[in-house]
């Protein structure tokens, strides 16, 4: 089978299947995954074809949802489950931080907790609020638990097999804007590691670094940029923990500049863990302090002002003046 | 393996939807409290009739206009938001007498905790039905003062609100006041683990809260039966408090039941839980679709419950309203739908700065930071005289 071009919500879809298919274990818990298929549909047609008791329709309880998660794979099960929206994850949180994330350690390394947790996160979708948050930080900050986020339909078909098969928990992001958008995904491809950032755009002059719903922002900046004569290289993260700081060393030394971006505040998120870790890898080579973009320290404000919050083209690129001025 | 699995569980899944579509009418029902039937007729109640025993001609018509009043608005702010004028809007279609019914039982100083479908209740409560709209027109996350009518903010975090009830119950008892507070909630956020917690303080604290739980049969996709296996109003039992299933579709038996929970309140004698049985007529909200996962054979079912014809129809039989009051409120609900239009048209998109407003009430440097960082930004796009590029 060749590539064939699919959006990010069907390469998810597919790639659930695909996991299902494999691996009697495995097993879709949330709400609304059943009939209706999720409400972005991303488990579409699944309960149809493994039955009700592979694709779970489960009571509207999210600390229930994760706390029974842990139990089957307790059991030797790997539950995959969906948490409708970024705000709703939150009664779950309790069972994720203080449970999911410690059991293993605590069992002396001999039990795995291979639980998935998909969560539809950011914003610009228009929602109404506790629709549009990006949490990722809260969860980057609790040793135990893996973090990830794809930003395109490949890398979300591949890095869901991946978290499916890792016996870690894994907290996957998904960018829910991103959902619609189309690209190539290769079923034969040999992946790279899930924990491994790409470069997706090279450049010289500066290193722009994001994941999820902002690297396609970031390279529509660095187009821009190119047509002003300015070279950006930009990365894709994909990790948010644990994260490959030799790929974003490696950039940096070659551009010597760095702007973090990302849609969660910028107070204590995780561009503030980069920009502390390249200063102190790059300090000799960096030409500007690492600069970051993201959203403020105020709740996530009503659709219409979205815009205004989340980082967009130009607040990318007046970040990149700023760092090219010093 | 996969096969055989689903096979066998199958007949399971679908006896239980079954059990929703072809339920009994609600009022062949003996835990069913009843005291309009769907045809219109007064039926005898010998333990709820006295809390409606002295109601007026006047008030029962009152009862009909905020129902019809409350359905011209729903439909409203349904079809602007077909025509982008609102991001999305949870219809409460089909669920008028419950509202209507539990809303007008409560004083003027009791206080309400809704979800994000309580339109008929901020009604009762004289909310604004304008401010109901900014929250979904994407203008505000709140869009009124909860204290001017003592109707808290929509909670969309599901049942997250019964706790707030409940501490805010505890509060009266502590003041020696002798108001009360109502909750609402859906079937589906009676699996959240605030409403059994809620259940437990208020049980334990004898707070005087009424817990309102509108069954409307679906929590988005998932029927009643993916939720609870016993009757709703039965789990107050387990907590030490009384509950009832009230038919939702039947504003006096919803205003009666829901008088006598807040007076038990009121009396002292602490929480009740309330099941009014009921029906989602449209969608969850303008983003779902039930055709994946309903038959219209059911809301075909419920439509003859409808709440509003049966009380038009028990008005007319006693002569309790003529064609001029009909023809009045048509006029009133014609004008109220115009309303609406207009202002949900004309509300202005927020100021950019408001992102920061009330982000703190003392304050906090760091936003005080980041707005002069921001106004400084949106300042350089002045200087350059031009509109800025998205
Ligand atoms: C904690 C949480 N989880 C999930 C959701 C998404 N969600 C919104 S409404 C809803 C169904 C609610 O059903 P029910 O409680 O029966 O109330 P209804 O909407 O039917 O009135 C869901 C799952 C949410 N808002 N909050």
């Amino acid at each position: 089978m060749t590539a064939e071009k699919m959006a990010l919500a069907k390469a998810i879809n597919e790639s659930l299947r695909t996991a299902l298919d494999s691996d009697p274990k495995v097993l879709i818990m949330g709400e609304d995954v059943g009939k209706l298929g999720g409400v972005f549909r991303v488990t579409d047609g699944l309960q149809k074809d493994f039955g009700e008791d592979r694709v779970i329709d489960t009571p509207l309880a999210e600390s229930g949802i994760v706390g029974t998660a842990i139990g089957l794979a307790l059991r030797g099960y790997r539950p995959v489950v969906e948490i409708q929206f970024d705000g709703f994850v939150f009664p779950a949180y309790d069972q994720i931080v203080t449970q999911l994330a410690k059991m293993h350690a605590r069992a002396l390394g001999k039990i795995k907790l291979p639980v998935v947790i998909r969560i539809p996160y950011g914003g610009g979708i228009g929602a109404v609020e506790h629709h549009s948050e990006s949490p990722e930080a809260l969860f980057a900050h609790v040793a135990g638990l893996k973090v990830v986020s794809p930003s395109n339909a490949a890398d979300a078909y591949w890095m869901m097999q991946q978290a499916i098969h890792s016996d870690d928990p894994v907290i996957f992001f998904e960018p829910k804007r991103r959902y619609w958008d189309k690209s190539e995904v290769n079923r034969e491809a040999i992946p790279g590691p899930l924990h491994k950032a790409r470069v997706v755009r090279e450049g010289t002059d500066l290193t722009l670094a994001a994941y999820g719903p902002m690297v396609k922002v970031c390279q529509e900046a660095a187009a821009a940029a190119a047509e002003e004569g300015k070279s950006l290289e930009v990365l894709d993260l994909r990790s948010m923990s644990p994260i490959d700081f030799d790929s974003v060393q490696a950039s940096v030394e070659k551009t010597r500049r760095l702007v973090v971006v990302h849609e969660a505040p910028v107070f204590l998120g995780t561009g503030a863990e980069i920009a502390a870790r390249i200063t102190e890898r790059c300090f000799y080579h960096l030409e500007a302090p690492v600069l970051r973009v993201g959203g403020y320290h105020a709740p996530y404000p009503p659709a219409r002002l979205e815009d205004e919050y989340l980082p967009g083209l130009d607040r990318v690129l007046d970040a990149v003046d700023r760092s090219l001025a010093y | 393996m996969t096969v055989e699995s689903t096979a066998a569980r199958k007949p399971r899944r679908s006896a239980g939807t079954k059990r929703t579509a072809a339920k009994k009418p609600p009022g062949a029902q003996p835990d069913l409290v009843q005291l309009l039937t769907p045809e219109g007729k007064r039926v005898k109640n010998g333990e709820y009739d006295a809390y409606v025993a002295d109601i007026t001609p006047e008030e029962l018509r009152g009862l009909y206009r905020d129902m019809v009043l409350t359905r011209r608005f729903d439909a409203e702010a349904t079809s602007l938001q077909r025509q982008g004028e609102l991001g999305l809007w949870a219809s409460l279609l089909g669920q008028e007498a419950a509202q209507i019914g539990s809303g007008r039982a409560t004083r003027a100083d009791d206080y309400v905790f809704p979800t994000y479908r309580e339109h008929g209740v901020a009604w009762c409560r004289g909310v604004d039905p304008a401010n109901l709209l900014g929250m979904f027109r994407g203008v505000n996350n709140g869009g009124w003062d909860p204290n001017s009518n003592n109707f808290h903010l929509y909670t969309i975090v599901i049942g997250s609100q019964t706790l707030h009830a409940t501490g805010y119950a505890m509060g009266i008892t502590k003041d020696g006041a002798d108001s009360a507070v109502i909750a609402y909630f859906g079937d589906g956020a009676s699996s959240q683990g605030d409403v059994a917690e809620s259940f437990t303080f208020s049980a334990v604290y004898n707070a005087p809260v009424v817990f309102f739980c509108q069954n409307n049969q679906w929590a988005i996709s998932e029927p009643t039966e993916r939720q609870t296996r016993v009757p709703l109003y039965q789990r107050a039992q387990g907590y030490g408090f009384p509950g009832v299933r009230v038919d939702g579709n039947d504003v006096l038996a919803c205003l009666a039941v829901t008088k006598w929970a807040l007076e038990r309140a009121r009396r002292g004698e602490g929480p009740t839980l309330v099941e009014a049985f009921t029906y989602r007529m449209g969608a969850h909200t303008t983003s779902d679709d039930p055709t994946k996962y309903r038959a219209d054979e059911e809301r075909e079912a419920w439509e003859v419950k409808d709440p509003i014809l049966r009380l038009r129809t028990y008005l007319e039989a006693s002569n309790h309203a003529d064609e001029g009051f009909f023809a009045e409120l048509e006029a009133e609900s014609e004008a109220l739908g115009k309303r609406v239009r207009e202002v949900v048209r004309a509300m202005p998109d927020p100021d950019r700065f408001a992102i920061f407003e009330n982000a703190y009430a003392d304050g906090h440097a760091l936003v005080d930071e980041e707005r002069a960082q921001f106004a400084a930004y949106q300042a350089s796009f002045a200087d350059e005289g031009e509109g800025k590029q998205r």
